[in-house]
């Protein structure tokens, strides 16, 4: 039985890679809005929690060909997530209507067999217990649990805003499930001061994320794999988008491997 | 000779060494065993941040370890299997021993695994919340369950030690428990067989990692029927060598060569069954899986600890030099060769958890990603030790006091 499921809403990102600047807003704006707490040694790069990352690609041309680009990586809540099949207890799922991909941390057994599937490292195992240095606690949101140590977290598009903004729309008299483009965005969307991140319901017609879905610009990361990720990537520059994909380099397009689900 | 204190436990008309000779043989286990503990203390009060795993290497030194150890542990449902239902009559001398390599494997794993869990308090939620689509829940499943199997099929050889045996209820129990053996051994292969492959599917399902990616039959991806057919070709070699070690260790001969050769033989056939469809699967993934992800195959490797001479060791070195050992009578027949050979063919296998788990994970897979060395820490090595040292207690103690070899006697007190 395949896991991969269809929603009338579906939340997804655009981000314009020409836009970023790399200044890593969203990364903090992700940090405080979802209560992470600071590593003690955040220079250790494979142990910290960055559920927003960005990354740095370079052209590796010289001078004055030389070009950078930065990538800022949410979770991409992959329309077939590789996460979600292997996880033995299901403590994260695909189901509910807007396609996010959750994660249910009280349930999570902390085996990390998600991590090891998923290939864009967005998800995040509590090595130890966070700690908020002194007087930083004070800076917690109600809005978002704090997680123990030996589960594994990772992006959820700040589904709290989600709840908070059907919440509102239901006390207006407004419609939940059909929530305007400014109704519900993630903290780093808001955050951005470029306006790279843009935020909505890739099936509305409305919402400018459907139109720039499908700009010839746009590409997702790694489609070869056949995650089908609900945030998708945009540049003018072609070294750029050949970077979000392996690509042999000699013409051939091996297509979409299998996305065999199991079970 | 003065009596050993314990002689009345030992088995019927056998001889042992002395009590403190004994004890001695085990000091060195016993404290890998603490060592072990100390590291498994160290990593359930702190938490799994005192190992060398970290988010790229989710998997690591436990798992691999846990994955070679079931898979040398095979030996006991498979001798069961060719024992107790094809009714293979010669294997009779050695099954005990592959009963007791299997439980002290199965049990040490499980040890093992629930390190491995950052909620090691949560691990019944396997059986609780269980994900039918997930490979890893058909493996909690099936290993816990097994490993009752594996208790099941111990105890009547437990019971069977000479004073136990004298109670009467214990006797007609192990008697009785005799007669449904079969049942129990067709029910550990079939359990076994579907969580040997279950750990190779946990892999083969990842379809985002292209080294590890396989297609397949239905829902089971090729690596669920490699790993199972790679555990059947090892597990017997490792009895093999449990057996030649106790030998030499106790300077008697506990099984006639030739059932130690007839495993060698049965262990080459499967190997050759294995390397066959191994190279099918390893041209498949070079041929189609590789290209498909947009990835060579020199991609894959990276460097001294991630080359290429992993593969070729695994697959050539360790596996068609035994492999053709194994299958050709006259150099079965020579211990040495057919023990360098089950050397081999175990180490392959080791070598072959140890590439699936942590090579998979080391490759990078977005373009602008980059390979990242794993380097287990001492909390990881302590308690794999320490499952070996808990191997080294299980046997002696077995071996000491219970009836374990039939053909002791005959071989060696005239
Ligand atoms: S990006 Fe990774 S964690 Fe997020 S949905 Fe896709 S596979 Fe799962
Ligand atoms: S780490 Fe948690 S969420 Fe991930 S597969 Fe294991 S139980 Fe599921």
């Amino acid at each position: 039985m395949s896991v991969q499921r269809e929603f009338h809403t579906k939340w997804g990102m655009v981000i314009d890679l020409d836009k970023c600047t790399g200044c890593g807003a969203c990364m903090v704006a992700c940090q405080v809005e979802n209560n992470i707490a600071p590593t003690p040694d955040a220079s250790d790069m494979t142990r910290v929690l960055t559920w927003m990352l960005v990354y740095k690609l370079e052209n590796k041309q010289k001078f004055p060909n030389y070009d950078v680009a930065y990538l800022p990586r949410p979770c991409m809540q992959c329309e077939n997530p590789s996460c979600v099949p292997v996880c033995p207890v299901v403590a994260t799922t695909k189901d509910e209507e807007g396609g996010i991909v959750s994660q249910i941390y009280p349930r999570c057994i902390g085996c990390r067999y998600c991590m090891a599937a998923c290939p864009y490292h967005v998800r995040y195992f509590n090595w130890f217990d966070p700690q908020w240095p002194a007087g930083m606690e004070k800076t917690l949101t109600p809005f978002s649990s704090t997680r123990p140590r030996g589960v594994v977290e990772k992006c959820h598009f700040c589904h709290h805003r989600f709840m908070a903004a059907k919440e509102k729309a239901r006390a207006t008299g407004g419609e939940p499930m059909k929530l305007a483009e400014d109704a519900y965005i993630p903290a780093c969307v808001e955050a951005c001061p470029t306006g790279a991140l843009i935020f909505g319901n890739l099936k509305d017609p409305t919402h400018q994320v459907a139109k720039l879905s499908h700009s010839k610009n746009a590409k997702r990361l790694l489609e070869r794999l056949g995650g089908k990720p609900q945030v998708y990537y945009m540049s003018k520059r072609q070294w750029v988008l050949d970077m979000l994909d392996n690509d042999l380099g000699d013409g051939s397009h091996g297509g979409v491997t299998g996305g065999g689900n199991h079970g | 000779m003065a009596k050993a204190i314990d002689q009345a436990l030992w088995p019927e008309g056998v001889e042992r060494c002395s009590l403190t000779k004994f004890l001695l043989w085990l000091v060195v286990p016993a404290l890998l065993m603490l060592w072990g503990l100390v590291a498994a203390g160290v990593v359930f009060w702190y938490g799994l941040g005192m190992t060398g795993l970290n988010n790229y290497f989710a998997f690591g030194l436990y798992i691999t370890f846990d994955l070679a150890v079931i898979a040398l542990g095979a030996g006991a449902f498979f001798t069961g299997l060719l024992r107790y239902i094809l009714k293979i009559e010669a294997l009779v001398p050695i099954v005990n021993l592959t009963v007791i390599v299997g439980f002290f494997c199965y049990s040490g794993a499980m040890l093992i695994l629930t390190m491995e869990l950052g909620q090691p308090l949560r691990s019944w939620f396997g059986f609780w919340h269980p994900n039918v689509h997930s490979m890893l829940t058909e493996v909690i499943f099936c290993i816990s369950v097994y490993l009752s199997v594996l208790i099941i099929e111990y105890i009547p050889l437990v019971f069977e030690q000479k004073q136990l045996n004298k109670v009467p209820f214990l006797h007609h129990l192990a008697h009785n428990m005799h007669v449904v053996m079969p049942l129990f051994a067709g029910i550990g292969a079939f359990l076994s067989t579907f969580h040997q492959g279950s750990l190779g599917g946990m892999y083969g399902v990842m379809f985002a990692r292209p080294f590890a990616y396989r297609e397949g039959f239905f829902i089971w991806p090729w690596t669920f029927f490699l790993f199972v057919l790679s555990a059947v070709a090892s597990g017997p070699c490792f009895t093999v060598l449990i057996c030649t070690a106790i030998e030499k260790i106790s300077g008697k001969r506990m099984v006639e060569y030739r059932v130690k050769s007839l495993m060698g033989k049965i262990a080459g056939t499967m190997l050759c069954i294995y390397l066959f469809f191994k190279f099918l699967d390893t041209w498949a993934w070079i041929d189609s899986i590789l290209p498909a992800a947009g990835n060579s195959f020199d991609q894959m490797f990276n460097g001294l600890v991630y080359g290429k001479w992993l593969m070729f060791t695994e697959l050539i070195v360790c596996g068609v030099i035994p492999a053709i050992m194994l299958v050709i009578p006259s150099v079965r027949k020579r211990e040495s060769m057919l023990i360098i050979a089950s050397l081999l063919n175990c180490v392959g296998v080791s070598l072959n958890r140890y590439i699936i788990t942590v090579q998979a994970l080391a490759v990078p897979v977005m373009p602008f990603d980059s390979w990242q060395v794993y380097v287990p820490a001492w909390t990881e090595w302590a308690p794999s030790f320490m499952v070996l040292a808990y191997g080294v207690i299980v046997i002696s103690l077995s071996y000491r006091y219970l009836p374990v070899f039939p053909q002791e006697r005959k071989l060696n007190y005239k």
